[in-house]
């Protein structure tokens, strides 16, 4: 039976940016525009097989600075992600790199069986990149991804990956570029904070890396929960909460090696942060690869939850779903 | 390239292609044979009168690409591969067993000369507007043949790959359509009506001949006019086709999506089908 929420209460102040794309940065956090769009034109000026596609999403994938700069190697294949995705197969077949662009929630719920046969199962070298990963848009469930991590997690050949910021972007296309094969990876479009160049980071595929040392807890994050982790740290530090932050922005395959390494050490809590729900995202991987090596800290898991998220600003979300950076700390400062 | 006059004649093909799949129906007992038979006119003029390949090197670049998106009718290209000498004749006693490169659904991975993994269906013209964009990319003038079939017609992304094909003006796409009216769950225009088809492909910017697909004749002067003809547009190719073709008691049996032959049946079929060869 169909059931409509109770009409808001009148007189209370609230956040009335419920857009469809709202910007993930922090008022006066350091930006970069298009990030993916700027990179993809780098890299085709010494690539002359990559190709960028999109299903109607040029301009909120970031791919309309590569379709300018190169109008001739650029496809637009309509409002229509089966198509993009099974052209994508046909150009990879032909011995070109197509960067596919539409939002995660087409790619990974309208077209998941495109990318399935005509991608995955014959190992097309096609780079397929979403925007609106996760919670990123408050436009409600036809735009929030919050289980894309798990349906191209479950897909064989399918490298998954979850960047954090402009910074990472940058340094990943050319990276994904050289790999031979098909990847998934989310988006972060338009201004996109720049966050990992204070660290020293440098992006490899496969890679986890410490970003950050702490001997009370151990924050396992992909996307932007790094950047939220972060964030968190500074906050937990006033109240002496030592946290390190391990940043695994290659979901699928999971660096094993490194997330063990950390996790076994001992006397540390460890919570996994990811902006997708908790079925099948990084923090269950990183929980089976625990159980199955016989690493047993204490656990815990910062995700979306299992239900339909709600529509709004992205601030009131992100904090009604514990992904921002003071109910990050405040869950880890309580479970201490 | 072969004619019906010349030697061996395309009919010779026609009744090889048939034969091959018989063979290997019997092999398993089962198989779509239904629809081998009524498609293998069509193999026949697109293996040895219309498209361009290498049999020794069937990834050679300047090859016509050739995709089978209903996958369940892998049985008939391998009967098509084989008598092209992509697939050893040999194999056929493998169809669909362990190990064998002939699964009973088509995979690219699998098979010499499969250009795509079939059998969910509607997914090859989609492959195709990217392999055809591809090759005007190369400037190479290879072509790209797609065979699906009438009930692939309810699939949303065959019409999205047809209104893309328009679009981009894909003159080195020739789609073949396997009207045997025949589907999973009935006939094909009482599953999901879909006529007037041609008018309809028309309407898309194609270029739309419909033909008896068991008249070799007929079929052969479709793919040259497919070939030859000078507008920038997609080609489609509607084949009207009887299932069963050329064995006349499966020709006339319940018509069923997926036809039951008894053991004892595969050799009565050969016989049947090298009767009608002779008469």
């Amino acid at each position: 039976m169909k059931t409509v929420r109770s009409a808001p209460q009148p007189g209370k102040p609230r956040l009335t940016t419920s857009a469809m794309i709202a910007s993930i940065a922090a008022e006066g956090q350091k930006t970069k525009a298009a990030p993916f769009g700027h990179a993809l034109v780098e890299l085709a000026r010494s690539r002359p097989d990559v190709v960028g596609m999109t299903a109607d999403l040029g301009k909120y994938t970031d791919l309309h600075i590569f379709a300018k700069e190169f109008p001739d190697r650029y496809y637009q294949m309509g409002m229509a992600e089966q198509l993009l995705f099974g052209a994508a197969s046909g150009l990879a077949a032909e011995g070109f790199m197509p960067f596919a662009t539409t939002y995660a929630v087409f790619a990974s719920r309208r077209a998941y069986d495109f990318i399935h046969q005509t991608i995955a199962e014959e190992d097309r070298n096609v780079k397929i990149v979403c925007a609106l990963p996760g919670l990123t848009s408050g436009y409600g469930p036809s735009h929030q991804a919050a289980e894309d991590l798990a349906l191209f997690r479950a897909m064989p050949n399918m490298t998954v990956i979850d960047p954090c910021d402009a910074h990472e972007i940058e340094q990943l296309v050319p990276a994904i570029a050289a790999h031979q094969g098909p990847v998934y990876m989310r988006l972060l479009r338009g201004q996109v904070p720049v966050v990992l160049d204070e660290y020293d980071y440098e992006f490899e595929l496969g890679k986890a890396k410490l970003i950050r040392d702490g001997k009370d807890a151990l924050i396992i994050s992909s996307g932007i929960m790094t950047m939220r982790a972060l964030e968190a740290v500074q906050t937990l530090n006033n109240d002496r909460v030592d946290a390190a932050v391990l940043h695994v922005p290659t979901i699928k395959p999971l660096d094993a090696e490194t997330i063990l390494r950390e996790a076994g050490k001992s006397g540390r809590l460890v919570v996994v942060a990811e902006n997708h729900t908790t079925i099948g995202g990084l923090g269950e991987a990183v929980a089976a690869l625990l159980m199955r090596s016989g690493v047993h800290p204490p656990f815990r898991q910062i995700a979306l939850p299992d239900e339909f998220l709600d529509a709004g600003a992205l601030p009131t979300l992100h904090d009604r779903y514990g992904i921002s950076t003071a109910e990050v700390a405040r869950q880890i400062k309580q479970w201490l | 390239m072969e004619t019906l006059t010349n030697t061996p004649k395309l009919a010779d093909r026609a009744y090889n292609i048939r034969r091959n799949a018989l063979r290997m129906g019997e092999v398993q007992g089962q198989g779509y044979i239904a629809q081998a038979l009524d498609i293998s006119d069509v193999l026949a003029v697109a293996y040895f009168h219309a498209m361009r390949y290498r049999p020794e090197d069937p990834s050679w670049e300047d090859r016509d690409r050739f995709l089978l998106s209903n996958g369940h009718y892998a049985i008939a290209l391998y009967a098509a591969l084989i008598e092209a000498g992509i697939v050893p004749e040999e194999e056929l006693e493998t169809y669909g067993s362990d190990e064998s490169r002939l699964p009973m659904s088509g995979m690219a991975s699998y098979t010499p000369g499969m250009e795509m993994s079939g059998g969910s269906l509607g997914l090859g013209l989609s492959i195709a507007v990217g392999m055809g964009l591809g090759l005007k990319r190369k400037k190479s003038d290879a072509r790209v043949y797609t065979l699906f079939s009438d009930g692939e017609l309810d699939e949303g992304s065959v019409w999205e790959a047809i209104q893309s094909a328009g679009h981009y003006k894909l003159d080195n796409l020739i789609g073949i359509v396997d009207v045997n009216n025949q589907q999973a769950d009935g006939p094909s225009t009482e599953v999901m009506a879909f006529e007037p088809l041609v008018q309809k492909l028309e309407a898309f910017g194609w270029f739309v001949q419909r033909v008896d697909g068991n008249d070799l004749g007929a079929v052969l002067t479709v793919f040259d006019a497919a070939k030859s003809h000078p507008e920038p547009k997609p080609r489609m190719i509607v084949a009207d086709t009887l299932m069963g073709k050329g064995v006349p008691f499966l020709e006339q049996r319940e018509k069923n999506h997926f036809i039951r032959v008894e053991q004892h049946e595969w050799q009565l079929a050969l016989a049947a089908l090298e009767a009608g060869r002779q008469a």
